[in-house]
């Protein structure tokens, strides 16, 4: 393993809206070292989320070089990407975005069957439940479940992959603070166990105050500390 | 992602949405049975009619005038002097036995009773060919046939019209055309189709018909003439007897004969052809039924499609590839259509047994016949309409942008 884990030079995002160009990104350069949590932030409109999906393999940067775990990833084809998001990304979302229909372990298990796992699939969600918390309600649905537990399955489904990064973008934005608070404790705790790099993206000082290192971003530039 | 997993999933989504997905599944339903119920009563209706001609005997030559295949000039009709060229043992050793006929519609009356029915004059040897019998009385005789006799053999459908009854009838006077008929026999039920019954209908001597009830422009003519054959093994051969004689007896060009010779065989495969384009004609109506079935599919899909896309996106960045969203949406929609058409199947396979009860309630025996292979049919052909019809909205599912799908509120 090279010395980071995510080595973004010079990344630009242009959007085209109509005649108007929008450079959601002006050039950004990210090093993040394995095993970091860094956290991201900035005024709305800077480009914290088109940053995250960048580095998060969801999209390609206009221009650029993205450098993942070692991979070349800038400019991967879409199927190569979605491989790349499943075994190396983890996400975790401000709307929990879980399916509605499926219980929590058919939840967790998801990535597990787009990676072609089907051996044990059912015990290492029930085990990832288990290390968030929620052992006993693996066959919750999710409108069962209360905000925080939701994240939580969220996280277990974004960490059954072992990936190296866990990308979570306002994860605790639609909590309360109490419950944000957990989520918090939850990922910098799993991040200890199992030196997961993790980047956050926030409003909240009190989160940037918890991580290792801040990005700030404005008009799409990180802006020097 | 695992078959197994991926019909669980779709039948879970289709459950979420029962009416939808029962009233998409209704359209292939609809469109199967349709082609289902078609298919079984075009087979029955073709079994029921090449039934009735096998019926009419193996050994049997029926020869017409005119070609069916090519306009020909100057048709001459065949003539009472055909018939006995051919019935010459020297000229056609192949034939047996020869019975001219002619035909026409009559209303036959007895008291106060009357209905309109076929008349066939015939001469003696009808019954042989034929394989007529009675079950009371005699049938025409020479002497008959040479004295123009006002006799009469009665069918018993004619029976049952005018009498309320099929025995004790010979003596009786009937009326035909207003002329009186002494009603000498009558013969024995042939049973079965209404397609051309030969229970309805009346026998009289050739020469009394030709005289005074179905007039013809030319004195002699016959409407056709019926030959028996020594076995089924020398139908083609006595077809070429017979034809060598008309050639010859009507001086017709080479390749442009003014008559028709038509076997058992002939007629079964003809009135396959009929039915056989019946039944695809009707069928293929039906399948429209199920094209828009189809397209019914289609739309819940793309309704579908829209209304999950922030699922899609969220399958995306989890990993999904594009062929995985491509299967998921193909599942949902092939497992509708096949739902609906093991439905439609059975639905249609109900209605042809109605159909032929109706059939049977209106003395029209035939019994509707779904194939396997129309099931196996239908089960393919409303699987591929779900799958081909599931492809556009699969294939937008899939190359949905994940940025762009996990942004859609
Ligand atoms: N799909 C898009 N099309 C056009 N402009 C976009 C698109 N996504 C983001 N932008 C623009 O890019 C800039 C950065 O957006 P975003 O990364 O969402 O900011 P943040 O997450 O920091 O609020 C904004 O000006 C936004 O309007
Ligand atoms: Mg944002």
């Amino acid at each position: 393993m090279g010395e980071w884990v995510i080595d973004a030079e010079n990344i630009t995002k242009v959007y085209r809206m109509g005649e108007v160009l929008v450079n959601a990104l002006a050039g950004v350069t990210v090093k993040i070292h394995p095993g970091e949590v860094v956290s991201i932030m900035g005024p709305s409109g800077s480009g914290k989320s088109t940053l995250m999906n960048i580095l998060g393999c969801l999209d390609r940067p206009t221009s650029g070089e993205y450098i993942l775990d070692g991979a070349v990833v800038s400019n991967l084809r879409d199927d190569q990407l979605a491989l790349i998001r499943n075994r190396k990304v983890g996400f975790v979302f401000q709307s929990f975005n879980l399916l509605p229909r499926a219980s929590a372990i058919s939840n967790v298990e998801l990535p597990l069957r787009y990676a072609g796992i089907n051996k044990d699939r059912n015990e290492k969600a029930r085990l990832a439940l288990e290390s968030v918390g929620l052992g006993d309600r693996i066959k919750h649905h999710p409108a069962e479940l209360s905000g925080g537990q939701q994240q939580r399955v969220a996280i277990a489904r974004a960490l059954i992959n072992d990936p190296a990064i866990l990308m979570a973008d306002e994860p605790t934005g639609n909590l309360d603070s109490k419950s944000g608070k957990e989520i918090l404790e939850l990922i910098l705790k799993l991040n200890k166990e199992r030196g997961t790099t993790v980047i956050i993206v926030t409003h909240d000082p009190l989160i940037a105050a918890r991580t290792s290192r801040v990005i700030r971003l404005r008009d799409g530039l990180v802006e020097e500390a | 992602m695992d078959l197994w997993q991926s019909v669980i999933e779709a039948l879970q989504s289709l459950t979420a949405n029962k009416m939808r997905s029962g009233l998409t599944i209704l359209g292939i339903v609809i469109g199967v049975a349709a082609v289902i119920a078609m298919l079984a009563a075009g087979q029955g209706a073709q079994d029921t009619i090449t039934g009735s001609i096998s019926g009419i005997g193996t050994n049997l030559l029926f020869v017409f005038s005119g070609n069916m295949g090519e306009t020909v000039r100057n048709v001459q009709p065949l003539t009472l002097g055909d018939a006995e060229a051919i019935a010459d043992p020297f000229q056609a050793p192949s034939i047996v036995a020869v019975a001219p006929a002619i035909q026409g519609s009559v209303e036959v009356t007895y008291g106060g009773e009357q209905t309109s029915t076929s008349v066939v004059g015939v001469t003696p040897d009808y019954a042989a060919v034929r394989n007529y019998h009675m079950t009371e009385g005699e049938f025409i005789s020479a002497d008959q046939m040479l004295g123009n006799s006002s006799v009469v053999l009665l069918g018993v459908d004619v029976a049952d019209k005018l009498f309320g009854r099929r025995d004790g009838l010979v003596g009786e006077v009937i009326r035909i055309e207003g002329q009186p008929f002494r009603v000498q026999g009558v013969l024995e039920s042939k049973g079965g189709s209404s397609f051309g019954s030969q229970d309805n209908q009346v026998l009289v001597p050739l020469s009394t018909a030709q005289t005074r009830l179905v007039r013809r422009t030319v004195r002699d003519r016959v409407d056709l003439i019926l030959a028996q054959v020594i076995g089924p093994d020398d139908i083609s051969r006595a077809s070429d007897e017979i034809a060598q004689i008309l050639r010859t007896r009507h001086r017709t060009a080479i390749g442009a004969d003014d008559f028709t010779i038509f076997s058992q065989q002939d007629f079964v495969s003809t009135a396959k052809t009929i039915t056989g384009v019946l039944t695809i004609f009707l069928g293929g109506i039906a399948a429209i039924s199920l094209l828009v079935g189809g397209i019914g599919i289609m739309n819940i899909m793309l309704v579908s499609v829209t209304e999950r896309t922030r699922e899609i996106g969220l399958r995306k960045a989890l990993g999904a590839r594009k062929r995985d969203i491509m299967i998921q949406f193909l599942t949902e929609s092939s497992m509708l259509s096949m739902l609906g058409g093991l439905v439609g199947i059975l639905l249609g396979w109900l209605i042809a047994q109605i159909v032929g009860q109706i059939a049977a309630a209106n003395a029209t025996p035939f019994t509707p016949v779904v194939g396997i292979n129309d099931v196996l049919l239908a089960t393919l052909f409303s699987t591929a309409v779900g799958l081909f019809f599931g492809i556009y909205p699969a294939n937008r599912a899939a190359n949905l942008e994940p940025v762009e799908a996990l942004r859609y509120e």
